[in-house]
């Protein structure tokens, strides 16, 4: 499915779920939000499934401060 | 209005002390940025503060937080008022003294129109992120300050419509890099300034 993250657009062959997605994409969980076509996701809203077209922003956060 | 109020009439207008005396700003955590920002703010003409930090003062946070020798071990938040109180005694302040996490933080800065992510961990930012990011409010946020360098530049990015980055968004003290006073006071001063301009220029 085509995917637009972080304003990229991506041709993504895994499994459908952002989790998956994440986890390909190595982010960090613990010090990263998601916006989820234009909603900031919750800690369960996580498990959502991914559609063609959908657009989604990672933000990784550093310590410090 | 006291001194300090008749001396910001040399550089703003009636109306743009009349913008910023009215915006409600709160501050999640009060070391490294939350000490530095409130000390800007205050000076910048802000007078309604809300200051949530658990921490009490210790010496090696002097080398960056805006505290004194003579503060140490006093609450971080109660002494930051006074801080501010001493620029300008006419402000509005609410102090807590508690350790924001998911069990609490949902509830927290319900009446301000800026709140200021001030915490030392990604975590904590992530939940700041997620807990009001859509509330409605403008949210100003610093992310990556470490170090001595400058390489990465501390930057300002309109992250969402309400939602502004300050930092290099890299640098991390998770990698050893230390945070130091020109880099962590120059990021809390830009926050600050993000929230300046919000409030006079975008109105």
């Amino acid at each position: 499915m085509r995917l637009t993250v972080n304003g990229e657009n991506m041709e993504y062959e895994g499994a459908s779920s952002l989790d998956a997605l994440l986890e390909r994409l190595n982010i960090k969980k613990d010090g990263s939000a998601v916006e989820l076509n234009g909603k900031i996701l919750g800690k369960e809203e996580w498990v959502a499934q991914l559609n063609d077209g959908d657009k989604i922003e990672i933000i990784t956060f550093v310590g410090g401060g | 209005m006291n001194e300090f109020e008749k001396g910001l009439e040399k550089y703003f207008s009636g109306e743009q002390l009349l913008k910023i005396r009215r915006t409600k700003v709160g501050i999640a955590g009060c070391g490294g940025l939350g000490s530095n920002i409130a000390n800007a703010l205050v000076r910048s003409g802000f007078k309604d503060f809300e200051l949530i930090d658990h921490d009490v003062i210790e010496a090696s946070n002097l080398n960056r937080q805006n505290y004194n020798m003579g503060e140490i071990g006093a609450s971080k938040v109660e002494t930051t008022a006074k801080k501010l109180i001493a620029v300008n005694p006419g402000i509005y302040i609410m102090t807590k003294m508690l350790k924001l996490d998911e069990n609490n933080i949902a509830g927290q800065f319900s009446d301000r129109d800026i709140i200021f992510e001030a915490f030392d961990s990604a975590a904590s930012k992530k939940l700041f992120l997620e807990t009001f990011g859509s509330s409605g409010k403008l949210l100003i946020m610093g992310s990556g300050m470490a170090g001595i360098s400058n390489v990465k530049p501390i930057t300002v990015r309109k992250a969402r419509e309400n939602v502004y980055i300050v930092g290099d968004e890299e640098s991390d003290i998770a990698k050893g890099l230390p945070p130091l006073a020109p880099r962590v006071i120059a990021c809390a001063a830009m926050m600050a300034g993000v929230a300046l301009e919000r409030v006079l220029l975008y109105n």
